[in-house]
This record gives structure tokens, C-alpha cells and sequence, in this order.
């Protein structure tokens, strides 16, 4: 069924009453050409391109609990592609031209707002730091504006300025940044992938991979019984480990819990993306009214979906050193999400070792809006077996080779990018 | 009138009048109102407007749950959008204002979505707003955004204080109802370390408004009697105004206290609000249960509220609700509120009972209509009528209040916050507290009791099983006896069939239940998309009051149990706490520590500039004269560095003392060069690399006795370095014998540096400075005229002749104020960091600028740093790998433009000339540039790939971020005395 | 856990006095050990979900590193122990 203005004009018209279901409910088939372990943001997006972009029909996506109850639904909702690496520019760039597009293409209004990233800078060094960022964006074609201190407080004149430790000296402005409605990604990509035949299959665990005799991969058992597939693709970043271990592979991951904040809603005050760079706070409204924001993850290895009061306060007391204005508004609600954090802050998307199995993972903080572009990158080596260009350096072997495509420059320790 | 105060009824004090205002108006209340039972004894049942449909709406709690009256509370910078007015403790001079309503709260423009409803249902947004793509920011989402939020923000800085403090107890006690106050006396008679925390002003919590008679006495004054004895009690700390907002690991609960929000001007000697981490040994949850609404059509007009609302309003406060009330019960809860409201002289316009018999009691005269049910209200700004409906007949009852109750569910908030899931229980049709272990346990209604007696007698029985846990003897403890006790039961309703208008399930965002059908519909049946997809349960009372009932609807709908369905997620925090209390002390100034140098009075003094340097100040650079600019103060500063002498304050560089009869070989492991000759009284320039093969950090290190060495740090690294080289030696090699300590703070620090520094320190030192006996890397103990022993090294990061003078740290000034006297003849001046820059950009010494992370040794023209002898050292091992080897990375070199006058700027862009920007032609970057003063011109450090092969090559440097693009020429990375003249002189 | 955590020398603390760095199982190779084992060492990790052992470091206390074992899904704290002693056997 299309939506439009039209439909749900329609459908007023009549009481609501032939509003169909966003998706099936199938029930597994004995054998895919691809299954697809894990229905959060990551693994609907690669199985809506594999069906729409590589014609690939006969496709399931296994989903343990229901759809998106992954970090698809426990992020701060920011999309940008304001990076400096050559490995990472170029595919977040993909991403958000993805993202520009995806309500047309899935005919689903998943809100990308592209309401600006503005990161702030508060030392000489810092906003150097960030020209060069820019000028790497620039060179890829990707928008980058380095605004002065006045530029930014007739944009955002709540901030604190003149901030003892850390005065604001710059900021690094990606307007075509911005948020989305995370939850509607999940169902959209949902809703598009059914669509084009692909099996959503919730309430399906994997249990266990089976492989043949040379090791390769056979299929999986699962909660609903053997299913088997040519090729098997795991999109379940927070769990990648265990799964992988399933096939007697270990990763370059840590599991880590990242917490993020809503407040109580209330009337517009904060337009864009903010990123404070002197800590790691970074905060947006929703259309909604909430303030949305996060910072450091809990640090230690959780694969709890809830933090801890220490990072809570800390958390508050970046914001409200960054927005004093803050401080009698109401916090509402925290919750948690399990993370891969990988060796070098940056994701993988490759082949493994093991005949027809895939990996998707190491997502660390940023795997909400690599969705589109992680889904399209997975599918085309899927589905082709090899990398799609964006994608080249986001390789599993990259560790061994010596190419850590590493964005903080903080090295082999995952809780620490 | 309608709903009114009723003489000398309740706990507030009526001899005490409080005035606040409104919108604007002015009214009396009493001490001891909230503001919510203060605005309805005058008659103001009307507090606010719903989220989507902008419905009038009025308080359907007495309590933290409220959805409702939500209004904004303070002026100026101390607005409060979103406060509950069901809980905000009234004061003398309170301002209230209504919130999301244009242009007033009566009459609301934004009520006219309620007729486009049909077209506004859930997830309506999701299927429109397409359509021309550009529409979506520039005039869809403004449109919806306007509508976002309740309540307006000042974003102003906050005048009031904050603070955070720790507790510690046996026992923490959570709410202080019936069993809440046993739990605290049992424990606290057999002498446990008692909390009892209550979110509100006044303890006692459902006694406040019971009138079963307990142990003889009311049951207000069997809670006064009971809370004195605890405040006697030197064992038991009571905590009024606390709310428990969450519970983590190891029994740590935050809690948020109210210090001062009940004054309208707070005292500035005392927090407005305090954060506490109690850390309890056992924790007892009594925090009562929540009576739900009832799902029927029209159950949202202002005047409708629960049952135990209505009878709160009446017994604690005094305050009628209404002039005729009607009563819509399941279960025995509406009798008893009937009973209430007819003992005080309220009209009862009929008690409808969803149920066809039931041994419960109305008043004299009540009506009550059995297996009757409300399809529909009538009323504006307040309710004025009923249709109910009776086996098919329908009959309008006039009213002008309605108390509803749908059965009871216990708070269970807390005990679900660390994953485990509340319990469905047939029986109670209600959702219980999971068992999460023997140190945390429900007591009273929050574990499912019901009656009064049931309450304090289990509240006695879990602090019983606290106490015996800790090995303490139980005092003597008599549950007291409860006289005129109803009975609780109820049967489920959870939807009231034949709705003709819209029956909520979540009032503030306006969520019905043909929302929850349509959900079901549409595949979103699951809990948690069925919340998504509605909004049920997201608003400011996270579902509190409509959670359950939105589950059962589920139920129905799907066809399953509740138990199958489940509940959504439970999360801190129970009831929303500001930034403010969670921030603390912890802002602005105070968010982080600043650290100054010893040297920081000297640096002032002579004229200096801060720079804020991670967590230091740094003396940036000294203006003298009528120097306009930065640059003049820096350039004259360089050249008189390279021509006479000048003075730099370099104490913020880690330093780490490192003791042992190992230290030599603990250094030649953690660095990549050699250190286990390093003579004594030496220093030598060293390079630590992490396990991964790259540069971490760099220093020189050098040996003041055998078994005793002073290791530097780049400012930025100190505490990771200490913390690195702590692992190594505990974890890699705790056989050696080595041990450290950081004096970072301990030393004041400082660079003597230029052609006649020599000759200046020599005024002050006793011993030899001639190059014969204390040549280049001499680092050793001297004696300062006076007799004050200090450490001199001769380093040099610009690359002139210059020492490094470190005294301890509260000598500092007075030793850097003696070098300047004696330099004097020979022109020293003060140079700051600025200038230190340029300096070793010049010299080309490398900085984190160019050591970002990513950099090898090699990279930066340091490979013979890297030791081939050593079998092991740590980053040797996977230094090696292919892609940090490779001809193509970035290397390090000098820039020049061609032009003399173009700037050149850190973080600038390096092309190949005429080749289009892409990312793949990009070439590298510029790591440090500055003036030279020396050259005569902008330089620069730059990272570019193969570097090292392209001297003499012409290179764009593309600035697109600063709108700047000109040629440079690459160049040796030094730009001054290439042959290092200059520092053995 | 991760609220409290019980240093052997200090007693309770709470977790903002820590640093913590990650998996204490992976052992330092020998400096002659194969490209495989140091790869495996400084970037390959278990990760399981439940019992762990991870490098805590008393940051604001006694400056030690300990091996923390921890169940990471419930956060209950098994054991706490310095490092050396967890490495040597011995305490420190």
C-alpha cells in the first residue's frame, strides 16, 4: 500500500479500517539464498538492497527479539559524514546521499531532518584539528564550513563562551548533517524489504551455525528449527562476538554499553546537531521537544543494556557546562546500548575466513547513520562478493596488514575511540 | 463553585494563607497544598492542555504520576517548564504559568487538531510529508516542530546551587506509606543504619489521606507518632523531598533531593537541590501502587480523576473535587472515595459499578447502577455530564466531577531498572515485582498487599528479614491494629466497551485506543512497537498511569494473556530529576579542575596571556610595549630568543620519577631506542611507541644516580604515560624492580634558551656551566647561589644553546624572577608557548601535531630511533607490518609557499598542482605552521605521502575551509642550523 | 560492579576513582613469538558475554592495576585482585 496524503486522507474517510500490516509474519522456509542474522537497522537495510539493488529475492532476516530492538532504536538519531579519514569519508558520505533519498525510495517518512552538525572546537590546536577534517571533507566533495566564534553565537546564543577550560574558539558546521526518526529507519527499511519478498522472521534465535565438511557455512539452527542458505550474513553489532564465535571466530571487539538521555519536552530552543569538543557531549531536539543527547560510554565491558549513575552525572555536567540553561530542565528518561567497540573506532564489512559467512560489525558509536550505506556496502559483497569501493577499507584483515583505519588516533584499546 | 475547600478538613494548616498567581491571577491557598489542591479549592480545575489534540485537561492524580497539570513554575532564569503541579508544594509567592496553549489556556487554538484526529492517528507521519522532498525541512517540519514540546525553556545560566553527596545505610527505605514507616521502625528499633526517603514534603505517604482508624488513633496521627519516634532515633536518617529515581549496581540508588524548591527565593547559602548516591546494603521498596484510570469514551475531561485522587484531594487537603461527584468503579476502591466525599457532604450523583454485585457499601441515598458502564462525557473546560450506559440503555447524568478506579497496580518502577521483568500475576491483574535477590524487596501495596493491616504488617516482616540478614535481634515491634478497613478487591476492566468519543490511554500524548488498534493492525502489536509507534507511555510520565492499561488493550486485541504481551522497558529515571541536581558543583569553572603552574604568578607579572591548554593555563605569550598583536609579542620574542636569551615556563610537562635496581631495563623496554647505557648525570631524548607500533608519546629521560631516573612527558600525555608505564611494570614485568612516582606538580619547571643563556645561569649556579663540564645532555644536580639544590638539563627544543632549570615547585618564581634580574644585561626576555612553537617548528622537533596517533617513528624522520639491537621492546613487534611500512604514507617535511606573504595554516589541505580535490588525490596535510621571524616567512610542518622523496617539489596547499589555496615547496623539516651548531657551542 | 568496586587495598571505592583499559586474558607475547600471536594479543578478543576478567586501574586510590572478574550482563563482581599478584602469584 502507498503512502501519501492521499492514503491517509483516504483511510479518515473510512475510519482507518484497511490499513494493512507494515510487514508479514512468515514463517521460515527451509532454505534461503541468503539469511541474514540479526533485524535491527543494518541487517533490514542490507536485505532491502540486496532484493531492490542486487536482485537477490529468496532472503531472510533473523531477528532474535522484534525488529529494531537493537541500537537502531537506542541512539542519539544523529546522521553526518564529517570525518577525516580516507577510509571512512567516502563511506559516510554514501550514507547520508542515501539518507537524503530514502524517504522517496522507501516511500516511508523516516524524518532525516538535516538540521546541521555543528562541532565545537575550544583550542588553537582543536580547530586546526577540524580545518583539517574540513579540508578532508571538502576534497571528497562532502560540505564543511569552519565558522568563527561570532559566527556561532548569533547561531546559538545559549552556549557558554567564555567557558574557563574550555572557551569556544570555532566550530566545524556540516549543514546536510541532522537527525532521523530512528525507530521509523527500522520499520522502513522493514516495510521496503517485504516488499521485495524478503522474509522478516522475529522471535528467531540463532542457536548455533552449521558447516559442511570443509567448514563451510550450511546454514544455522535456530529457534524455529534448521534453516538453511547459501550465504549467511551477520548484522548483529553489541553481539557480534557471540556470534561470530558460533563459527569459531574471534573479532577485533570489545562489547561495551553506550547510555544516551531524553529530557521532557518542551518548545524548540536547539536547532542543529551540537558536539562539544571538550568533552564528548553531543546534543539535538527531536520534533517531538526532547532533548536528545549522550556522551562517553560506560567504559568497562557490558553487555547490559543500562549504564551507571557515574557517566549519567558526568554527562550532565558537560551539558551544563557547555548550556547553562540546561540545568532546570528535566532529564526524563536514560537507557543503554550494547556496542562493538572495535580496535580502531571503525566498523567492518567483509568476508571472513569461513566459506559463505559475512560480517557486519564494530559499529562502536556511530552505526545509526552508516545504516543505509552499510546495508548497500553489505549487500553488494553479498551479493558479489567484493567490497563495494566506499567500503574497501573497512576490511576484517585491515588489523594485520597494518591499515587501522583509526579516526582518534587512540590506538588498540576499543573502550577509549 | 464546584470543586471548593471544605472547612477544617485535612492536613493543611488553614490558618496559614499562601498566595501565588496563576496566569496572572492571584489566589490563596494553604500551607500544605500542592499547587495542584490549592488550584482546585478556588475552583481552577482546568490546568493544562494535552500534548497532540491540545484537549483542555485537569489533574487525574494527586501524585508524582501526573500527565495532566503540567504547568511552568518560576520566573526569569529560574523557569521549570513541565512541573506537576500534583506534587509542586505550594509557597508564598509561586508564579505558575499554563503551558502549550496559544493564545490561552481557555481557549486554545491548537484544540482545532482534535477535529482533524481521524487524519492525525498513529504514526500518521511516517505515511505523508514526502512529497516535494525539499518540503520536509523547509515547511513540514517547522509545522510539527512548532507544535513540539509543552512547556517553554529560558536557557538562561541558573542563579541557584547544586550539590552531590554520599550516604551509607543497612537499610534504605523507599516511600514512607504504612509499610514504608514499619519497615523503617522495625529496623530502626533493632538499631540498623536507616534511610527512609519520600518524594514528598510530607511523610506518611496513603495514611496522609486514609481514614481507617490505626491502633486506635487516626491514621495521620498513627504516621505523626510513628515518623517522631524515628526522628528520636540517632540510627535513622528521614529524608523528606527524596525521590528515588534510580537503582544500579552494587545498591547504589540516586536519589534527588529538594532542598529549596519550595522557596521562591532560594537562600544562597544552601543548594536548591541536592544529588544523592546512597549506597545501601539492603533496600525495602515501598512505594505504594497506582490506581488505574478507566478506558471509556470521553475519560479525559477536565474533572475526571482516579478514585484515590479524589478521596487525597478530600482527606489531605480539604479540597472537593466537585459539587456532585459521580463514582465509576471495578472494584471497592469508588465505594470508599463515595463514602468520603458523603461523610464531608458531597453530593454523590451515582456510583456506577462496572460489576453485577459486590458486597461493598454506598452511602445512604447513593444510587448505583450495577453492570453500568460510561460510553461518553460531556463538559468544556470541566466536566458536566456522563451518558452511561446499562444493558444497552443509555441515561445522562448531570456531574460535575467523575472518580474513576480500574483496579490497582503496584509501583514496581525500581526492582525492573536493572533488567528483570515485573510479573503478571492473574490473580492481583496486576504486573508484581520480580524477585531480584534477597537484598532488595517490595513491601505493602508495591508487593501487592492491599489492606491497610496488610501493608504495616508486611512492611514489619521485609525489615524483619533485613534486620536477621545483618545478625541483628529484632525488637519488639506490634503491628497495630486497623480499624474500618474496605474491602480493595476489584474486578478487570480494561476497556469499557461502546466508546463514543475517543477513550484514552496515555492523556498527555493523546493516545487512544483505536491508536492501539491501528498499531495492532499494521503489525506494531508488540509492546515496545506498539509504544514507538503511538507514543504510548513516552510522555513526561513515562506511562505511569496508562502503561498497564495499554498492555491489557494489547492483550485483548492480540488475543493473548497480559503475561504475554509483557511490559515495556523500565529505566531511570522514575520521576524526571533536573541537570541541574545530576551536574552539581560540576560547571561552568568547577566542571573541570584548573591547574596553573608555579610559575603562573611569574608569567602574570611579566605581562603574560593564557592560553587554555587541555587542563592547564599556559603563558601563551608576553605583550610588551606597544606591541597591537599577538604575532609582534611572538616574533620578538623568538629572535631574541635566537639572539639573546630567553625564559619559558615548561612545568606542565609530566615528569616521573622512576626508582629501582631495574629502572635502566624497565626504560630500554618501554622506549623504542636504547636507554641501558644512558651515563649518569646524562639525559637523552627519548620515544615510546604503543603496542600497535605507533609513536605514543615523546621526552627525554635522564639518569640522576644509578638507580634513579626523572622521565618528561609531552604535556598533553602525562597522566597516560604514568598510567602506561604503571601497567608495564605490574602486568608485563612485575619481576623487575622498579617503581615510580609522578611530580609533575611537585616541580617548577623552566627553559633558559639563547646564545647567552650560559652566561646568565652562570650568575646563579655554583657549579661549572662551561660546555667542557656540562656539555649538550648534561643532566645533573646543581647547587643555586643561596643553596637551594635544583636539577639542570641541557635540552633544547628550539635548538639554541639552553638548559633546563627545575626547582621545587614553591621556589619557582623566585628562581625564574632571579634569572630574569640576572639577565637582564644581556636582554632576556619572557617567552611563552607561542613562541616555544615556532621554535621547534623551525628547529622542526615534532610535536602531537605531527605524533597524531597515526604516525610511526619513521614517518616523522625517526627511524633510527628505533633500535634493532633491543629483542624486545614495546610496539617492536608489530612496528613492522606491512601497511606501516609502506613507501606511500605520510612523511614528514618542511613547507615553504612560494609567495612570501601567503599564511600558511595548521590542518590546510596538500594536493598535487593542477589535479583536481578529491580524495584520492589528497596528498597530505599541514601538521604545524607558523611566522618565522627567523626565515622571514610563513613555514610549516607537513605530513605527505613519501615526503621524504619530494624535497624540492611544488605543492598546493588547499585551505577550501579558509578559502585559501597557494604553491609551496617542500623542504627539509628544519629550517634553523641544520647542522646543530648551535647547541654544542 | 561498576558502582562499587572493592580494591584490595583500598576497600570500596567508587567506579570514578577507576580507569579501566579492558580483557586482562590476552598475556604479552614473547618478544620471538609468530606475527599470528602478537596480532592475536594486541587486537583479537574473547569478548564473551558473562564471566570476565578486565584491567582496572586505581587511578584515584593506590594507583594499581587490578584484574577485575565480572559477569558483564548482571555487572555482579566476582573477585578483585592486583595485577601483579594475578600475574605472579604473589601479592604485591
Amino acid at each position: 500500500m502507498r503512502y501519501s496524503a492521499l492514503s491517509i486522507l483516504g483511510q479518515a474517510l473510512s475510519g482507518n479500517r484497511g490499513w494493512k500490516p507494515v510487514w508479514r509474519e512468515p514463517q521460515p522456509k527451509p532454505h534461503y539464498d541468503v539469511i541474514i542474522v540479526g533485524g535491527g537497522g543494518h541487517g533490514l537495510s542490507t536485505a532491502y538492497y540486496l532484493a531492490k539493488e542486487f536482485g537477490i529475492k529468496n532472503i531472510a532476516v533473523l531477528e532474535k527479539g522484534y525488529i529494531g530492538s537493537g541500537n537502531v532504536g537506542r541512539n542519539t538519531t544523529i546522521v553526518r559524514s564529517n570525518y577525516l579519514l580516507e577510509g571512512n569519508i567516502p563511506f559516510y558520505e554514501f550514507s547520508l546521499k542515501l539518507w537524503e533519498g530514502l524517504e522517496a525510495d522507501l516511500n516511508y517518512n523516516a524524518m532525516v531532518s538535516q538540521r546541521g552538525v555543528m562541532m565545537l572546537a575550544h583550542s588553537d590546536g582543536q580547530r586546526d584539528a577540524f580545518a583539517r577534517r574540513g579540508n578532508a571533507m571538502r576534497m571528497h566533495g562532502v560540505d564543511a564550513e569552519l565558522l568563527d566564534r561570532e559566527d556561532l553565537q548569533k547561531m546559538m546564543p545559549y552556549l557558554n563562551y567564555d567557558h574557563a577550560r574550555f572557551p569556544i574558539k570555532a566550530g566545524l558546521l556540516q549543514k546536510r548533517g541532522g537527525t532521523a526518526r530512528h525507530d521509523a529507519v527500522a520499520w522502513g527499511y522493514a516495510r521496503g524489504a517485504d516488499s521485495h519478498g524478503v522474509d522478516i522472521i522475529q522471535h528467531c534465535e540463532v542457536t548455533a551455525i552449521r558447516r559442511d565438511e570443509k567448514g563451510g557455512v550450511t546454514g544455522v539452527e535456530t529457534s524455529k528449527g534448521f534453516i538453511g542458505c547459501n550465504k549467511l550474513a551477520l548484522a548483529t553489532a553489541g553481539h557480534s562476538s557471540e556470534t561470530a564465535r558460533m563459527a569459531d571466530l574471534r573479532l577485533p571487539i570489545e562489547t561495551h554499553v553506550l547510555q544516551a538521555f531524553v529530557s521532557e519536552g518542551i518548545k524548540p530552543v536547539i536547532d542543529n546537531v551540537i558536539v562539544y569538543g571538550g568533552g564528548h557531549f553531543y546534543i539535538s531536539q527531536s520534533d517531538k521537544g526532547g532533548l536528545v543527547f549522550g556522551a562517553d560510554i560506560d567504559y568497562y565491558s557490558s553487555y547490559a543494556q543500562r549504564g551507571n549513575l557515574a557517566i549519567v552525572e558526568s554527562t550532565m555536567e558537560e551539558g551544563v557546562s557547555l548550556i547553562p540553561g540546561l540545568s532546570r530542565l528535566r532529564v526524563l528518561r536514560s537507557w543503554g546500548g550494547v556496542m562493538d567497540m572495535s580496535m580502531d573506532g571503525s566498523p567492518i564489512i567483509d568476508r571472513t575466513p569461513i566459506e559463505n559467512l559475512y560480517l557486519n560489525a564494530g559499529w562502536c558509536y556511530g552505526g545509526f547513520k552508516a545504516t543505509p550505506a552499510s546495508g548497500f556496502c553489505f549487500a553488494h559483497l553479498i551479493a558479489k562478493n567484493e567490497p563495494h569501493h566506499v567500503a574497501r577499507a573497512l576490511r576484517l584483515d585491515r588489523f594485520e596488514r597494518g591499515y587501522a583505519v583509526d579516526e582518534a588516533g587512540k590506538g588498540p584499546q576499543p573502550n577509549i575511540h | 463553585m464546584t470543586s471548593s475547600r471544605i472547612a477544617n478538613v485535612g492536613l493543611v494548616d488553614h490558618s496559614r494563607v499562601v498566595k501565588f498567581s496563576f496566569d496572572g491571577r492571584t489566589y490563596k491557598g494553604f500551607e500544605g497544598d500542592t499547587l495542584a489542591s490549592a488550584l482546585l479549592a478556588n475552583d481552577q480545575m482546568l490546568m493544562g492542555r494535552s500534548f497532540k489534540y491540545h484537549r483542555p485537561r485537569g489533574p487525574v492524580t494527586a501524585g508524582p504520576s501526573e500527565p495532566n497539570a503540567l504547568v511552568t513554575i518560576g520566573k526569569d532564569a529560574r523557569t521549570e517548564p513541565n512541573t506537576r503541579a500534583t506534587v509542586a508544594e505550594l509557597y508564598s509567592g509561586l508564579v505558575a504559568r499554563s503551558q502549550n496553549a496559544w493564545p490561552s489556556l481557555n481557549f486554545d487554538i491548537g484544540s482545532i487538531n482534535g477535529a482533524l484526529s481521524p487524519m492525525l492517528g498513529a504514526g500518521f507521519y511516517y505515511k505523508t510529508f514526502m512529497w516535494p522532498a525539499a518540503f520536509w525541512e523547509k515547511v513540514y517540519e517547522p509545522v510539527i516542530r512548532r507544535a513540539a514540546g509543552l512547556g517553554k525553556a529560558v536557557m538562561e545560566a541558573d542563579p541557584d546551587r547544586y550539590e552531590k553527596s554520599w550516604a551509607h545505610c543497612d537499610l534504605l527505605v523507599v516511600g514512607s506509606g504504612p509499610a514504608g514507616l514499619m519497615a523503617a521502625l522495625t529496623a530502626g528499633r533493632a538499631g540498623l543504619r536507616v534511610i527512609l526517603a519520600e518524594q514528598d514534603f510530607r511523610l506518611g505517604g496513603s495514611l496522609l489521606s486514609e481514614t481507617a482508624m490505626i491502633g486506635g488513633v487516626s491514621a495521620p496521627d498513627f504516621a505523626a507518632a510513628t515518623i517522631a519516634e524515628l526522628a528520636d532515633m540517632p540510627n535513622v536518617t528521614i529524608m523528606p523531598r527524596t525521590t528515588v529515581f534510580g537503582w544500579y549496581d552494587d545498591m547504589v540508588f540516586g536519589a534527588v533531593e529538594k532542598v529549596q524548591k519550595h522557596l521562591a527565593v532560594p537562600s544562597a547559602d544552601k543548594p536548591v537541590e541536592r544529588l544523592w548516591r546512597i549506597a545501601a546494603g539492603r533496600a525495602i521498596l515501598a512505594s505504594g501502587a497506582e490506581e488505574r484510570p478507566l478506558v471509556f469514551g470521553g475519560n479525559d475531561r477536565p474533572g475526571i480523576m482516579t478514585a484515590d485522587a479524589t478521596r487525597t484531594y478530600l482527606n489531605r487537603y480539604g479540597v472537593a473535587t466537585g459539587r456532585k461527584v459521580a463514582v465509576f468503579t471495578n472494584g471497592g476502591s469508588g465505594y470508599r472515595t463515595a463514602a468520603d466525599l458523603s461523610a464531608r457532604g458531597v453530593n454523590i450523583a451515582a456510583i456506577i459499578d462496572s460489576r453485577a454485585a459486590s458486597a461493598d457499601f454506598a452511602p445512604y441515598g447513593v444510587r448505583v447502577i450495577r453492570s453500568g458502564s460510561i460510553v461518553d462525557t460531556k463538559g468544556g473546560k470541566r466536566l458536566s455530564g456522563i451518558m452511561t450506559n446499562r444493558f444497552g440503555y443509555d441515561e445522562m447524568i448531570d456531574c460535575d466531577a467523575l472518580a474513576m478506579s480500574g483496579g490497582w497496580s503496584p509501583i514496581v518502577h525500581l526492582m525492573c531498572q536493572r533488567g528483570a521483568r515485573p510479573v503478571w500475576s492473574d490473580e492481583a491483574q496486576a504486573f508484581l515485582v520480580p524477585d531480584v535477590g534477597p537484598l532488595f524487596a517490595a513491601a505493602g501495596s508495591a508487593a501487592g498487599h492491599a489492606t491497610v493491616s496488610e501493608c504495616l504488617r508486611d512492611g514489619a516482616v521485609k525489615a524483619h528479614a533485613a534486620v536477621e540478614a545483618v545478625g541483628r535481634l529484632v525488637g519488639h515491634v506490634n503491628t497495630p491494629e486497623v480499624e474500618g478497613e474496605y474491602d480493595p478487591s476489584f474486578a478487570p476492566l480494561w476497556y469499557v466497551p461502546g466508546a463514543r468519543s475517543k477513550a484514552f490511554v496515555d492523556f498527555q500524548n493523546d493516545v487512544h485506543v483505536d491508536d492501539l488498534a491501528l498499531a495492532t493492525r499494521e503489525g506494531f502489536g508488540h509492546v515496545e512497537h506498539a509504544k514507538r509507534y503511538t507514543t504510548s507511555g513516552m510522555a513526561t510520565d513515562q506511562g505511569k498511569l496508562g502503561n498497564v492499561n495499554a498492555v491489557a488493550l494489547l492483550a485483548g486485541m492480540r488475543g493473548v494473556s497480559p503475561a504475554e504481551v509483557g511490559t515495556t522497558t523500565y529505566r531511570p529515571f522514575y520521576t524526571p530529576v533536573s541537570f541541574g541536581a545530576l551536574a552539581g558543583t560540576a560547571r561552568a569553572e568547577q566542571s573541570r579542575p584548573i591547574r596553573t603552574s608555579p610559575l603562573h604568578g611569574w608569567a602574570k607579572k611579566n605581562g603574560a596571556t593564557f592560553l587554555e591548554s587541555g587542563l592547564w593555563y599556559r603563558s601563551a605569550y608576553f605583550v610588551q610595549g606597544e606591541e597591537k598583536t599577538w604575532r609582534e609579542s611572538v616574533d620578538r620574542e623568538v629572535l631574541n630568543v635566537r639572539q639573546n636569551a630567553g625564559l619559558c615556563d615548561v612545568s606542565t610537562l609530566g615528569k616521573i620519577e622512576i626508582f629501582g635496581r631495574d629502572a635502566a631495563e624497565f626504560l630500554n623496554r618501554v622506549y623504542s631506542n636504547a636507554f641501558l647505557k644512558l651515563p649518569v648525570g646524562k639525559a637523552r631524548y627519548g620515544l615510546m611507541l604503543r603496542e600497535d607500533g605507533i609513536v605514543f608519546d615523546d621526552g627525554t629521560t635522564s639518569r640522576l644516580s644509578e638507580n634513579h631516573y626523572v622521565l618528561t612527558t609531552t604535556t598533553a600525555y602525562a597522566a597516560e604515560v604514568m598510567a602506561h608505564l604503571e601497567f608495564a611494570s605490574q602486568t608485563f614485568w612485575p619481576d623487575l624492580d622498579v617503581c615510580f612516582v609522578s611530580t609533575s606538580d611537585q616541580w617548577a619547571q623552566m627553559s633558559l634558551a639563547g646564545p647567552k643563556s650560559r652566561a646568565i645561569l652562570q650568575k646563579l649556579v655554583e657549579d661549572d656551566l662551561s660546555d667542557a663540564s656540562f656539555p649538550f645532555l648534561a643532566a645533573r644536580e646543581v647547587q643555586l647561589k643561596g643553596g637551594l639544590i635544583a636539577r639542570l638539563f641541557r635540552i633544547s627544543f628550539s635548538g639554541e644553546l639552553a638548559y633546563e632549570l627545575a626547582v621545587p615547585a614553591g621556589y619557582g618564581e623566585a628562581v625564574a624572577d632571579a634569572i630574569m634580574e640576572a639577565g637582564r644585561g644581556e636582554g632576556i626576555c619572557a617567552y611563552g608557548v607561542e613562541a616555544l612553537d615556532v621554535l621547534r617548528i623551525e628547529k622542526g622537533h615534532v610535536t602531537h601535531s605531527e605524533l597524531d596517533g597515526r604516525t610511526t617513528a619513521d614517518d616523522v624522520g625517526l627511524s633510527k630511533m628505533m633500535s634493532k639491537n633491543k629483542p624486545d621492546f614495546i610496539g617492536k613487534r608489530l612496528s613492522t607490518r606491512y601497511g606501516l611500512t609502506a613507501a606511500d604514507r605520510l612523511q614528514m617535511v618542511g613547507l615553504k609557499p612560494v609567495e612570501l606573504d601567503k599564511p600558511l595554516k595548521a590542518g590546510a589541505a596538500l594536493l598535487r598542482e593542477g589535479v583536481e580535490p578529491s580524495m584520492t588525490a589528497g596528498q597530505g596535510f599541514v601538521s604545524s605552521a607558523c611566522f618565522s621571524p627567523h626565515v622571514g616567512q610563513w613555514i610549516g610542518l607537513a605530513m605527505l605521502k613519501s615526503g621524504r622523496e619530494r624535497i624540492g617539489e611544488k605543492i598546493l596547499v588547499w585551505d577550501a575551509v579558509r578559502s585559501s589555496e597557494f604553491l609551496a615547496e617542500v623542504c627539509a623539516p628544519v629550517f634553523v642550523d641544520p647542522e646543530n651548531l648551535n647547541l654544542h657551542v | 560492579m561498576a558502582s562499587l568496586i572493592t580494591c584490595p587495598h583500598c576497600g570500596r571505592r567508587p567506579k570514578e576513582e577507576f580507569s579501566i583499559r579492558g580483557d586482562a586474558v590476552p598475556e604479552r607475547p614473547e618478544a620471538a613469538a609468530s606475527e599470528e600471536a602478537w596480532h592475536a594479543y594486541v587486537y583479537l578478543r574473547e569478548n564473551p558475554r558473562g564471566a570476565i576478567r578486565e584491567y582496572w586501574h586505581h587511578v584515584a586510590g593506590c594507583r594499581r592495576w587490578l584484574v577485575v572478574e565480572r559477569d558483564n550482563l548482571t555487572h555482579e563482581v566476582f573477585a578483585v585482585t592486583d595485577a601483579r599478584e594475578a600475574a605472579t602469584g604473589d601479592a604485591a
